[in-house]
């Protein structure tokens, strides 16, 4: 199912957070929204889940074998949550509602019945699986760790068997393991019934390494969209994120990796802060006097630096030895 | 499931079916102590009659007193406390669930001091007055409708109505009716002042036939509105726009909840007056037992508010040689017994 969002504008009173947005998502795809806090990035998520009612323009599906062509806020809720599921950012829980049940009410729409049937049972048990929880499903869900929680809220998208994902900062409370299993989880999801998935996040390394297609947006417009190559790019992060960027294109890891090398303030540039020394360590004995990074180089008559790796403290803004890239 | 990983979708539906046979027993259970507790009260109560002569008055054998007695007092008179235990309850259950809120019970929305106020005129000023004996039922059923449609206009708003807009400009309508009756109260005599309080206290001691037959009409249509609601229910106390995006028509939802509830209080608060507690503990107890899914909670809370109004009716008519009002009743042994399961199980309240 495609999604095409038609010159949508939204805005909360006076204020203006989406200014007329227009670009087409296509099944087969994990397609990425990037952009700064408060951009407006959210407001588009629940633009096209119906959440809220766009002030301009419209969202439409495209379901050539189904429904065909039609306007999301023509649709009731029903129907719409039998092709869509939404992952919210945040999950306010209040009722002691046990894992089972709370992925039980993903098939809301889907059954009628009151009781799930075998076949609801079936889709349950394939959910909790691939999100790992199976070991989980008598625990209140207000018991949880946030990222068992985003777990079990995935698992609920998941049993309302939809063609489209909206997943709000997917791999927020995640720990790293996780978050790679939830994306390669979209990813099979993506290839094997040919859905679309749209996520919302702030990780540019997980997006380039997972996203087909990647919308760049700022203050409510799209700036950029297309292939991560062709999106994250030295001159978008500076203009966006006003970050000093290295972008490079890794054989070692399979896709691009994202240097941060300093930030833009105002009209200079400056460094971002990083520890005075390289590489840090904390073995025993903690040298004394070394008060900022108890690393081995600030003892007093230390060894030099082994080769291949910067000495300690270049001066600001001089040398390439930076912040290294998120650790992937 | 016993720490045990379940291993396919037939281990789900197993465990699935454990956990409904467990609620289905303490609905069951609920409801043999409701019928058992029924029988007793039965031959409970002020007139002294021993317990040949209650059976007689059943059977219609006894005396023409002790038939009227049984027939005409007590079996309506429990009946209609039945009704209002379980329209309290569920109305509670109800606006817990809506407003996500464990203090949130059926006067919240301000339908209690509604038909107080439409009461205590009627009591005061003799409104509905043609009505003749009931006048303070039909104002209070009146005000306590009018006051929800004048929450709902309150809170309307063209982008759509808030939960939390309808529980402040609730509390705000309430007040407003509080200080009304209040005033009326300032203004009464000694005589008419007594009959308002009395009526503000609760009591079931003016409940007849009648007063269930104008009773069961609205609160049998708010069960049912509410009833056909439960799953729904389920997923709309998780959070209204995971609600929607489940595919729930939260809208119509709401309106059905609120509609419904206000049915339950209307049809109780015109009989026996402002019951309070209630509604706030009842739901809260059977949460702790049977766990929130409001398809099981439902007919639990039902069962359980009618025994626990029957027993402290009951208690109410014989303690002393009068009556005490039961509101008084509710909130002085209710307290102390929530207090208590709140220490001893409040792991599993509301985190």
């Amino acid at each position: 199912m495609d999604i095409e969002i038609k010159g949508v504008k939204f805005s909360y009173g006076s204020k203006s957070v989406l200014k007329s947005l227009s670009f087409k998502m296509e099944s087969g795809n994990i397609v990425g929204i990037l952009g700064q806090n408060g951009c407006g990035k959210t407001t588009l998520l629940n633009c096209i889940n119906t959440i809220l009612k766009p002030t301009g323009g419209c969202v439409m599906i495209d379901d050539p074998g189904g429904l065909g062509e039609m306007d999301v806020q023509r649709m009731s809720s029903k129907d719409l949550a039998q092709h869509m599921a939404t992952v919210a950012q945040t999950n306010s829980t209040s009722f002691p509602f046990t894992v089972m049940e709370a992925v039980k009410m993903g098939r809301y729409a889907q059954t009628r019945a009151r009781d799930a049937s075998d076949q609801d049972m079936d889709v349950i048990y394939n959910a909790l699986e691939r999100v790992g929880m199976l070991d989980f499903i008598d625990r209140n869900i207000n018991e949880l760790s946030g990222g068992e929680l985003r777990r079990v809220m995935i698992a609920r998208a998941l049993v309302q068997e939809p063609d489209v994902m909206l997943l709000d900062e997917p791999t927020l409370h995640l720990d790293i393991n996780n978050q790679f299993d939830l994306m390669d989880l979209m990813r099979e999801l993506v290839d094997e019934k040919k859905i679309l998935v749209v996520i919302v996040t702030h990780d540019l390394v997980l997006a380039a390494r997972y996203c087909d297609q990647i919308v760049l947006m700022q203050k409510g417009e799209v700036v950029s969209i297309g292939c991560c190559a062709d999106v994250i790019t030295p001159e978008n992060m500076r203009d966006v994120f006003f970050v000093d960027a290295e972008v490079s294109y890794s054989e070692a890891i399979h896709g691009l990796n994202v240097f941060i090398r300093g930030k833009f303030k105002g009209r200079g540039r400056r460094d971002i802060s990083r520890r005075p020394c390289w590489p840090p360590s904390c073995a025993p004995p903690i040298p004394a006097g070394c008060r900022t990074c108890r690393c081995r180089c600030c003892l007093p008559g230390a060894p030099p630096p082994r080769t291949g790796i910067p000495g300690p403290t270049p001066a600001p803004g001089s040398g390439p030895a930076g912040e290294p890239g998120p650790p992937r | 499931m016993d720490g045990r990983r379940p291993s396919s979708g037939e281990d789900l539906r197993r465990i699935g079916a454990k956990s409904r046979a467990r609620g289905v027993a303490i609905i069951l259970l609920t409801a043999i102590a409701l019928a058992a507790i029924f029988v007793i009260c039965l031959f409970l109560g002020s007139g002294g009659l021993s317990f040949e002569r209650c059976i007689q008055g059943l059977m219609g054998d006894g005396s023409w007193s002790d038939n009227y007695i049984i027939q005409r007092i007590r079996i309506p008179r429990m009946l209609c406390v039945i009704l209002v235990g379980a329209a309290l309850s569920v109305g509670g259950m109800t606006m817990q669930s809506l407003f996500k809120n464990p203090m949130a019970s059926p006067s919240v929305l301000g339908l209690s001091s509604g038909a107080s106020f439409g009461a205590s005129m009627a009591i005061s000023y003799g409104i509905f007055g043609f009505a003749s004996g009931y006048g303070t039922t039909i104002a209070a059923f009146i005000f306590c409708i009018g006051t929800m449609g004048l929450v709902y206009a309150v809170a309307y708003s063209k982008y759509g109505t808030s939960t939390m807009m309808l529980l402040l400009s609730g509390m705000a309508i309430s007040a407003m009716f509080s200080g009304l009756t209040s005033l009326i109260e300032y203004l009464a005599e000694d005589a008419t002042l007594a009959d308002i309080v009395f009526w503000m206290m609760g009591s079931f001691n003016r409940c007849g036939w009648n007063s269930f037959y104008i009773a069961v009409v609205p609160i049998v249509l708010g069960l049912i509105m509410i009833g056909i609601n439960t799953r729904e229910m389920n997923i709309i106390s998780m959070g209204e726009q995971q609600a929607k995006t489940l595919g729930v028509n939260v809208g119509r939802c709401r309106i059905m909840l609120i509609l419904g509830t206000s049915l339950l209080v209307a049809g109780s608060v015109s009989i026996c007056g402002v019951i309070g507690f209630v509604g706030l503990i009842v739901p809260h107890i059977f949460r702790m037992i049977a766990g929130p899914d409001h398809v099981m909670l439902m007919p639990l809370c039902m069962l359980g508010g009618a025994v626990f109004m029957l027993i402290m009716d009951t208690i109410a008519k014989t303690i002393t040689v009068g009556e005490l009002p039961v509101g008084i009743l509710t909130s002085l042994l209710g307290a102390p017994f929530f207090m208590y399961i709140l220490r001893t199980r409040r792991r599993e309240i509301w985190s």
